[in-house]
Formats: C-alpha cells, structure tokens, sequence
C-alpha cells in the first residue's frame, strides 16, 4: 500500500512538472515562433538561444507589485486565477503518457489514474474551468473585465456542445470505451483514429483552439476592444497564473487531441523496431521511446496551435457565435450520424 | 474502520454535512453571487453522493450540466443584473410570516412523504454497478427505450419553447 502511494505520488509530480515544465517553455517557443513567422530574431538575451527568459519572465512576474483594487471582492478576485489553475492542472491527470513498465511481474502504469469513465472528466473539469474566469472577471468590478469573463464563458459553453459530439464520434470508432488508456491501446495494432475522422478531428480542432480562448477565437482578452479582457485588473502573479493556466490548457488539449486521434504513445511500424531492437513487452525502454513519441506529437499540435495564432487574425464576435452554432453543431452531428453508419453497415461493430 | 463506522459511512456523513451546510449557505447568503457559487458546491456535494452509490455516470453529468452549463448561465444573468444590498427591498414582517409557514409546510409534507421511504426496498432494481456507463446505457436503451425516447422529446418541447420564448418577432 505505501509503496503504491509512493509510486503514484512520484506519477503526480512528474505530470504536474511536465505541464508546467512545457507551459513554461511554451512561452519562449511562442515567441520564437512569432519572431521566425514575422522574421525577428525573437528572445535571445537571457542564455543561449533566449532559453533562460522563462525563468525572468517568471521572477518578473514574481517581483511586480501586487494590487487589488479596492472595490473588488478580495476573496473571490483570489479564487479566480487559483481556480483556473487547480483545474488546469486537473486534466492531465487521466493521459496516459505511456506503455506500461512491468517490473517483477508488477505493471506501472504512466498515468496518474484511469477512471473508466476517462473521456466524461475531461468534459467536466473543462466545464468547470470557465468558473475561474468568470469569478474573476466579475471580482475585478471592471466592466471590460465582465465583458471579457462572458465572452469566455459564452464561447466556451458554445464549443463545448460541438466537441462533446465529436467525442462521441470518437468513442463509437473507438469501441465504446471512455478510458482513455483503452482508446489509446486500440490504436496500438491498426491504423490512428484520423484516419476515421478526419472531419471529428477537424471538428476538435477548432473547438479546442476556442475551449483555450487562443486566437482566432481570443476573443475574451481581445486587447483592442477590451483593454486586456477578463484580466484587466491583475497583476503581478495572479496575471501570471491566467497566463500560465492557459499554456497548460493548451498543452493538454495538444496531449489529447495526440492521444484521442493521432495514436499518443502508438507510431508507425512501432512493433517492427521493438523487434529489430530486441525488446521485450512492459521493458523501460519501449514505454520511453512510447513516451517520447507521445511528447514529440503533443509539442507538434502546440507548434499548429501558434501557428494559427500568427497566421489568423481575430474573428468578430458575432462569427464566431455563428460558426459554433451554425456551422460546427451541424456538421458534427452529421460527422456522428456517418460514423453510426459506416460503422453498423460496413465494419459491424455496433450489436444491439 | 475509524470510531467505529467504515470509511464509506464517514465520506456519507462529511458529505451530506457539507452538502447541508452548502444548501442553507445558499439561502443565507446576502449577496447572489455567492449564492449561485455556493449551490455549485452543493452541487459537487450531491455528485460526490452519486459517486458513493457507485453511479459515476451520473456523478460526472450532473457536474458537466449542473455546475458546467446551467449555474454558468445562472452566473451570468446575475453577474449582468445590478444588485446592491442597498435596492434590495425591504420585506414586511408579515410576508415573511407568510413565507416561513408556506416553507414550514412543505417541510411538512416533505418529511412525510419520506417517512415511509425506508420501507421501500430501493435494492431490489438489480446490481449495484447499474450507475455504471455500460450497464445503464444497455438498461436505457432496452428495457426502458420508450420513457427514454418520450423524456427527450419533452426536452425537445421545452428547447422549441424557450426559443420560441426568446424570439422577438415571430411571423
């Protein structure tokens, strides 16, 4: 019992590292990315390569003044970015990063747990997540801030309906199953899941890009209009943590959509080299080569997702209602009711 | 084992107090934002409950429709509202008279009708892993596929409705 506790405790702070690990350095990569796509040099003054200005961003934020605005609720303009956070940081909790490691006949997994009903708690703890902007945006008692905390909650109530359905979409090709360790294990022998839903990928896609407020769909902290959204009134490490929740979002929507439709730990003629290298089931080396597939695919998704940001400019906000209600709703019910289909008719692998 | 109850009873208790304590927070509290924001905590209470009695299902929906969408949108239009404790109306002694004997009467009848509760053998539905997704997708879409079909058509009214509702110029 205590050793499994302090296994699992040892799962938890590497994941927790890893994600604020990875958002750290998603601001760097950010701006490396926007300095190639507008062709600057980009950070480059703290360490090689600028690899060090996470770390002064960060003491930056730490040593700035703190300020509460007097009219606001304290207690609750506290709650706001704390919330975000904590659910955030919750998310990553059911990835599986890898294959299991089986030590004397012991398998440890790569995942802090496996709930059966995996797929159901990313949906919740995302629903949940839009309490921490809006708390915050309404302890501010600063109308752009309210402006912005709506916008949030209203895109992200929108889009949450279009990727629910594409989920479902998912789950039918995926055998009916909402563990995400078992949807990842199916796409170990056959082909990823893009293959069978490219447009439910496409579907996710877009929606995620909206779930993480990022542009085009940023609209809740649209600086030209509402000064700086939802966070007009932060400062100092409270900012930081909206900031920073919103890199770690971005890095576990990245993780799933990797997972869900791009096989995760699974790559092409993966058994072929586990064989050509001689190693045998549950060994270390398997789930680390496993694992660096699944990262290296994560980092890619989080590389489209700025380059959109560079790419597109922001929608208006009207578009963007009317592409969530109008156009994504629709067609990811038709995506579900072609994969029904195809599904009874051709694989048969819906029984009643 | 812990003081003599096991650790499922204790979770009961600590959950139904908090869920309690949550509830009457919800109608003391002066101030509306923190009433919705205290009944979302009820809410993961009463989830909390739905995960003791193994039904997860139900648990995460109700977090994901509950606290996710429904005291979201309730958030909202109070948030929007201008409410002060200054223009709250001041309610006469005998509207709260009034109001205190209605509720006391509905605690009546509530009470009442959950007297005879513990007779009614509520295990006699099949296995205690029927809130699982498996088991109730199979339960819903079989044996009980007509109620199901006819509850969502009642949602399907209520929808058409509030759109209805919410048009401004219907031709």
């Amino acid at each position: 019992m205590l050793s499994f506790i302090i296994y699992k405790a040892i799962v938890c702070v590497c994941v927790f590292g890893l994600s604020l690990g990875v958002a750290a350095y998603s601001t760097w990569w950010e701006r490396k990315f926007a300095s190639f796509l507008q062709d600057r040099v980009g950070p480059d003054r703290a360490g090689p390569f600028g690899l060090l200005q996470p770390l002064a961003d960060g003491g930056k934020m730490f040593f700035k003044e703190e300020i509460i605005p007097n009219v606001s609720n304290k207690f609750l303009f506290i709650l706001g970015p704390s919330l975000f956070m904590i659910t955030a940081l919750m998310t990553g909790a059911v990835i599986p990063w890898a294959k299991d490691i089986v030590i004397d006949g012991k398998a440890y997994s790569w995942q802090i747990t496996d709930i059966n009903i995996g797929v159901l708690y990313l949906l919740g703890v995302a629903s949940i997540g839009v309490y921490g902007i809006m708390i915050g945006g309404w302890a501010s008692n600063n109308k752009f801030a309210l402006l912005g905390a709506i916008r949030a909650s209203s895109q992200m109530i929108s889009y949450e309906i279009a990727m629910g359905i594409a989920i479902i979409a998912l789950i039918i090709t995926a055998g009916g199953t909402l563990s995400l360790r078992e949807i990842l294990a199916q796409q170990d022998a056959g082909v990823c899941n893009f293959v069978y839903q490219p447009l439910g990928f496409l579907i996710f896609f877009i929606c995620a890009l909206a779930e993480t407020n990022r542009a085009p769909f940023d609209l809740p902290e649209c600086e030209s209009e509402l000064v700086g959204g939802y966070h007009t009134e932060y400062s100092s490490m409270k900012l930081g943590l909206y900031l920073f929740a919103e890199y770690i979002n971005m890095f576990v929507s990245s993780a799933i959509m990797a997972g869900f439709y791009f096989g995760g730990y699974n790559f092409p003629f993966a058994h072929e080299l586990y064989n050509a290298l001689g190693l045998q089931e549950g060994s270390i080396w398997i789930s680390l080569i496993g694992f660096g597939a699944y990262f290296t695919k994560t980092c890619i998704f989080i590389s489209v997702f700025m380059w959109v940001r560079w790419t597109l400019p922001r929608f208006r906000y009207d578009q963007l209602m009317n592409l969530g209600w109008r156009i994504l709703l629709p067609l990811s019910l038709l995506n579900l009711a072609i994969t029904v289909a195809v599904e009874y008719f051709f694989r048969g692998t819906i029984h009643f | 084992m812990l003081l003599g109850y096991t650790i499922t009873q204790w979770l009961f208790g600590i959950l139904s107090f908090l869920a309690i304590m949550f509830a009457l927070m919800v109608v003391f509290s002066r101030n509306p934002v923190n009433s919705v924001l205290y009944l979302v905590m009820t809410f993961f209470c009463i989830a909390g409950h739905y995960l003791l009695l193994n039904a997860q299902f139900l648990a995460v929906v109700h977090i994901v429709v509950y606290a996710g969408a429904i005291m979201v949108l309730f958030l909202f239009v109070i948030m929007l509202m201008d409410l002060n404790e200054e223009s709250e109306p001041q309610r006469s002694w005998l509207n709260k008279t009034i109001a205190a004997i209605a509720g006391g009467m509905l605690l009546f009848v509530m009470v009442g009708s959950l007297k005879g509760a513990g007779d009614l053998q509520l295990n006699q539905m099949g296995h205690s892993d029927i809130g699982l997704v498996k088991n109730l997708g199979k339960v819903l879409f079989k044996e009980f596929l007509f109620p199901f079909e006819i509850a969502s058509i009642l949602l399907l009214a209520a929808l058409v409705g509030a759109i209805m509702i919410g048009k401004k110029d219907i031709k």
